[in-house]
């Protein structure tokens, strides 16, 4: 058991490492809110809208929850083009992220208008208020405040499950991994290096989230 | 002519017939007191006048407008028909101005400046100046009860509903609310009050309805109700109350 580390042979792959890390940020940042973007829609489509809209939004939390990640996005890049849908493999990745994410937020963010007490949106409904205009004023924001942490962590959640889009050829920080292992042969220390990278990544994020939820959120 | 006229209306929630046939008329500047036992359909009634309940015979129309009709218009009904409740329910991430601020902005689309100078206006009316920028976690039950008055009365209703406005609050925390509602009365606001406050009902009230199984049991003038009531059911229920 004497293995030499050597990290210095991942040097000359810095780059390719790098354009990896910056991927898999911008796929979270941007799925992130595309995908909370999703949920809020399909929350509010299953506690304020018409039953029928409920319904199909069932079916695709129902869908997503209970199917694998990878499968989802084995769908979307090698399935969809049976359909004539072909798509590019950063397209799959971040279309399956956000619908991926999309589903899951719709349950936390529908957990959290439900706790709205029924009193507040009566009190606004007698306000002249629209159902819209009370669900925009008085319960999102309420909600909002209630799942944050919930949805911090999924948030995480989807962040590292992100490195499964490396199995379609998308160029994240898994994919450049795989890249590099595979022409200098040092697994260890390239595997090490990009634990490493996730686990600050996320430390990072879990952070960040919390001081954007105080600003947001600083009044009550 | 009536401001809020009442006829027959029957309301049932699956087989539980609530209301049974009521019927009422309430001019501009009548104080009318609903009192009656729990589950008598007080609150049924006053969530009908606003349409945060339907019904299913009778007519309500109120300030002109025909209530329950799937046509109704709810947001001109509720521009004119203020609620209060008795959970205060104000909105905990808004100030007590944010509050009273934020159906005028969104509703009647007046700039914040306009509606923040109304909501100064109303928050004095009911003794709050000082208390415009706290948050409702900040305030007394009966500080909330009264931003919550003030908030109804940003919209300039034409008449103002109370569900027990004063039943969450603690005895001594009751008065400051009253006195807010009674000054209301002196200034000539149509006011529907389901309250327990007996003494209140007949002393501000120009009108006392008793309510009993879903029906108008008895109705007058509160004093003339409260000294010789004629059914068995008020004198017991009196008796009980108090
Ligand atoms: N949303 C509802 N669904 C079913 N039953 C209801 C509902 N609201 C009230 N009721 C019933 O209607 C009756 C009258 O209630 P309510 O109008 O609240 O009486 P009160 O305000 O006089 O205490 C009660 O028996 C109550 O259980
Ligand atoms: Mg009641």
């Amino acid at each position: 058991m004497s293995y030499k580390l050597q990290f210095t042979e991942l040097l000359p792959y810095w780059n390719v490492l790098l354009y990896g890390l910056l991927f898999t940020i911008v796929l979270t940042v941007v799925s992130t809110a595309a995908g909370i973007a999703v949920g809020t829609a399909s929350a509010a489509a299953r506690t304020f809208g018409p039953l029928w809209l409920g319904r199909i939004v069932a079916v695709y939390v129902e869908l997503i929850r209970n199917t694998p990640f990878i499968v989802q996005l084995f769908f979307i890049f090698f399935g969809l083009p049976a359909l004539g849908l072909k798509l590019s493999e950063s397209t799959a990745a971040f279309l399956a992220m956000v619908i991926n994410l999309g589903a899951y937020s719709t349950e936390i963010i529908r957990a959290g208008i439900e706790a709205v007490p029924k009193g507040h949106i009566e009190a606004g409904l007698s306000l002249a208020m629209s159902k819209w205009e009370v669900l925009r004023h008085i319960v999102l924001n309420q909600a909002f405040r209630k799942i944050y942490p919930a949805l911090s962590s999924q948030i995480i959640i989807v962040m590292l499950g992100s490195a499964v889009v490396s199995q379609i050829s998308a160029e994240d920080l898994t994919y450049a991994a795989n890249f590099v292992a595979s022409r200098n042969f040092r697994n260890f220390e390239v595997y090490l290096l990009v634990a490493l990278a996730y686990l600050l990544l996320a430390l990072l994020t879990r952070s960040l989230l919390r001081a954007l939820g105080r600003v947001i959120f600083k009044a009550r | 002519m009536s401001l809020v006229s009442i006829r027959d209306v029957r309301k049932s929630f699956g087989p539980n017939e609530v209301l049974k046939g009521v019927s009422l008329e309430i001019a501009k500047g009548d104080v009318v007191a609903i009192i009656g036992r729990s589950g008598s359909g007080k609150s049924t009634l006053l969530r009908c006048i606003n349409g945060l309940e339907t019904y299913q015979s009778g007519a309500i129309v109120a300030d002109g407008i025909e209530v329950g009709g799937a046509s109704t218009n709810l947001r001109e009904l509720r521009r004119h028909v203020g609620m209060v409740f008795q959970q205060f329910n104000l909105f905990p991430h808004l100030t007590a101005a944010e509050n009273v601020m934020l159906a005028p902005t969104v509703v009647n689309k007046v700039s914040k400046a306009e509606a923040r100078t109304t909501a100064a206006e109303v928050l004095a009316k009911v003794g709050l100046s000082e208390k415009m920028d706290a948050y409702p976690s900040e305030l007394s039950g009966g500080q909330q009860q009264r931003v919550a008055i003030a908030r109804s009365l940003a919209m300039r209703p034409k008449v103002l509903l109370c569900d027990e406005i004063t039943s969450a609050l603690d005895p001594e925390l009751v008065n400051e609310v009253l006195r807010v509602v009674e000054q209301l009365a002196r200034e000539g606001m149509t006011l529907i009050l389901v309250t327990h406050e007996m003494r209140f009902a007949r002393d501000v009230g120009t009108k006392l309805v008793f309510m009993h199984h879903g029906k108008v049991h008895e109705e007058g003038v509160p004093k003339e109700v409260f000294a010789a009531p004629r059914t068995p059911e008020l004198q017991q229920f009196v008796g009980q109350v108090g």
